[in-house]
């Protein structure tokens, strides 16, 4: 119980209030705002999603932007007046197709991390919310799949598919990445759980499932959307490494796992095939586990 | 009122809501269960009578007892960690065997709780006025529109300065006070009729502490509900209870109205924790403690919970437990939980 004790002492002079410890969401947007590494990361991120929602507006900046018409004369050329990045193997303009690339390996981690996360946010509340048995089977099954070395999973799942397209990839990397996430939500549940707004709630009539959705949820998203953001990273980097081990995407899709695996061959005669596409997606990891490291950082006062 | 009803024996359920008492908890025991199943009793057979338009304080020191009493009435203690014995009837409607559901459909309506401290018991993510829209919104089913008309009209009841603007602000926005206010507007949003305070002024100001309690003190009367105010501040309780029980280690010692208990104490418990509170009159050199520090639930002493630490401690304290009954000076309104009730000099 956190009642003062009765004793002369704490009669006249009671606590009065514990402003100071307490973090308010606006505080943490507030101490956002002046981190330059968030602003400069969280700009990028959304010059990358634009990117990949929108190629067209970039590929035609230097006069060639579409990255099918290709002139095998000039295969594997380096760059050129028009060509900043010269020409890949099939002799298409390497920049129009490292911008166009952009969409499917984002496509992925935001696919496989979304769908991750729908199923770590159900399971998570379930094993957090319900009784000792439930939440004992739920972690039984979340250890059986983090069993699963990540990449040997999904070589092996990725192998009994004819064709690999990108939600075929994004659902097989979901598949070993929930686990981890949903441990996450399952221990921010069960500490938001116990808060006083929960009890108070209760304590006013609300149902379990009103409580889950209005306080729970809310509460207990924060570490969970950061971890996430995180793991986007991470999936761009293993669809990029099944893509060069041949078992990820296919053509005629566009990516940069492909264009590093196509380079497989001739990067020691022609680097510029290996160092654009990896340039790319070197950054786009680098700023997504940057920039998730940074909301993180601010949102737990111990990092300070 | 009726002060004469024996408190001690459990009465048979009474057939007609209306005769039977407001709050009556009968015999209410409280086990707190570790993970390895080994059950450790907290409160060991409270009883207590909440009558219609009553303040009754239960006053106790840190793990006393109290708050863990009024959450397991309120059903909000976890069935994994806690097993609840005994009766507390709501108007004959014994609530702790009640279906989930049902209690469920109470809470709020009928009976409802205000905590310590308001900053944690609200929900940061939330302005404080949808906070209050919704529970009423939840209950009665009523529109957006009006449910917020009605939040505002009660964050004005609880005395918020500019309600319809401060509507749109998060806990974290309001002082103290103003957020205990907030918590309580949410409590008697739906006119329970009672109310338990859990207390509700700890962690705030001396002089906020005061305006609080005039506050509460003043919703109960317009609403006619009854208060179970539950606070380790004997001076709190003399200004706003009817009736106080006092309690340690899981049992209440002693029962009394509020007068009378302050006047004449009985038990020796309640002597020792008169005689430690300062009085602005006083020096502050004349403040007597009580020897010893209260048992954990492991250690309790054989016999009397209190009798280690007893000034007036006799022979039978040690072996066997007082029953709580009807004593002197002024029976049967007081009840005394020893073998040996003090013989109050100046009494009548």
């Amino acid at each position: 119980m956190t009642d003062a004790a009765l004793s002369p002492e704490k009669l006249g002079a009671q606590g009065t209030s514990t402003e100071a410890s307490y973090q308010a969401p606006q505080g943490t947007w507030h101490e956002l705002r002046r981190r330059p590494v968030f602003l400069l990361t969280g700009g990028c991120a959304l010059l990358l999603l634009l990117l990949a929602a929108a190629p067209g507006l970039f590929a035609g900046w230097f006069g060639h932007g579409d990255p099918t018409v290709c002139e095998l004369g000039h295969s594997a050329e380096g760059p050129a007046p028009g060509h900043p990045f010269g020409y890949d193997v099939q002799g298409c303009d390497l920049y129009a197709n490292v911008i166009h690339g952009a969409g499917a390996s984002l496509g992925v981690g935001l696919l496989a991390t979304g769908l991750g996360l729908a199923v770590a946010l159900v399971l998570g509340c379930l094993a957090g919310m319900a009784g000792r048995i439930v939440d004992s089977v739920i972690a039984r099954i979340t250890d059986v799949f983090l069993g699963f070395p990540f990449l040997l999973g999904a070589i092996v799942v990725l192998n009994s598919f004819t064709t690999r397209d990108v939600p075929t990839v994004a659902g097989v990397l979901a598949l070993f990445g929930w686990p981890t996430m949903t441990r996450v939500v399952r221990a921010s549940v069960r500490s938001v759980r116990e808060a006083d707004y929960v009890v108070m709630a209760r304590s006013l009539g609300a149902s379990q499932w009103f409580i889950v959705r209005r306080h729970v949820l809310p509460n207990a998203l924060t570490p969970v959307l950061v971890l996430a953001t995180i793991t986007v990273g991470g999936v761009i980097v293993a669809e990029a490494a099944l893509t060069f081990l041949g078992v990820g995407l296919q053509p005629p899709s566009i990516s940069w796992g492909l264009q590093l695996a196509g380079a497989q061959n001739s990067f020691q005669t022609h680097p510029h095939l290996l160092i654009f596409p990896g340039l790319f997606l070197s950054f786009t990891v680098f700023v997504l586990i940057t920039f998730g490291d940074t909301v993180r950082d601010a949102l737990d006062p111990r990092g300070r | 009122m009726d002060h004469t009803t024996n408190h001690t024996t459990a009465k048979a359920p009474l057939n007609d809501p209306l005769d039977a008492p407001l709050l009556d908890v009968q015999d209410l025991t409280v086990d707190v269960l570790s993970r390895s199943g080994a059950a450790q009793r907290v409160v060991h057979g409270v009883s207590f009578t909440l009558h219609e338009e009553e303040t009754l304080a239960l006053i106790g020191e840190s793990g006393s007892g109290k708050s863990i009493s009024a959450m397991a009435v309120m059903g909000l203690l976890p069935a994994t960690t806690a097993r609840v014995g005994g009766s507390a009837r709501h108007r004959g409607t014994d609530l702790l065997t009640l279906p989930e559901d049902q209690f469920r459909a109470l809470r709020g309506r009928r009976i409802a709780m205000v905590f310590q401290d308001a900053l944690s018991a609200l929900n940061p993510t939330l302005t404080v006025g949808f906070q209050i829209a919704e529970t009423i919104r939840a209950h009665e089913g009523v529109g957006r529109r009006e449910a917020r008309a009605r939040a505002v009209e009660l964050m004005a009841r609880v005395r918020i300065p500019d309600p319809a603007l401060r509507y749109r602000d998060h806990p974290h926005q309001f002082s103290g006070g103003m957020r205990q206010r907030i918590m309580i507007a949410m409590a008697v949003a739906l006119s329970p009729d009672v109310l338990i305070a859990d207390e509700p002024t700890t962690a705030l100001d001396v002089t906020v502490q005061a305006q609080i309690m005039e506050l509460l003190a003043e919703l109960r009367e317009e609403t006619g509900s009854a208060l179970l105010l539950i606070t380790h501040d004997l001076g709190l309780a003399a200004g706003t209870a009817d009736r106080v029980a006092i309690m340690y280690a899981g049992r209440i010692l002693e029962q009394a109205p509020v007068q009378e208990l302050y006047d004449r104490p009985a038990h020796p418990y309640t002597r020792g924790l008169l005689a430690a509170v300062p009085r602005l009159a006083g020096d502050t050199d004349d403040l007597t403690p009580i020897p010893g520090t209260p048992p954990g639930p492991g250690l309790l002493p054989a016999g009397c919970a209190f009798h280690p630490r007893c000034p007036d401690v006799g022979e039978r304290c040690a072996t066997q437990e007082p029953m709580l009954l009807p004593a002197l000076p002024d029976p049967p309104a007081r009840l005394v939980a020893c073998h040996y009730p003090l013989e109050v000099s100046g009494a009548r």
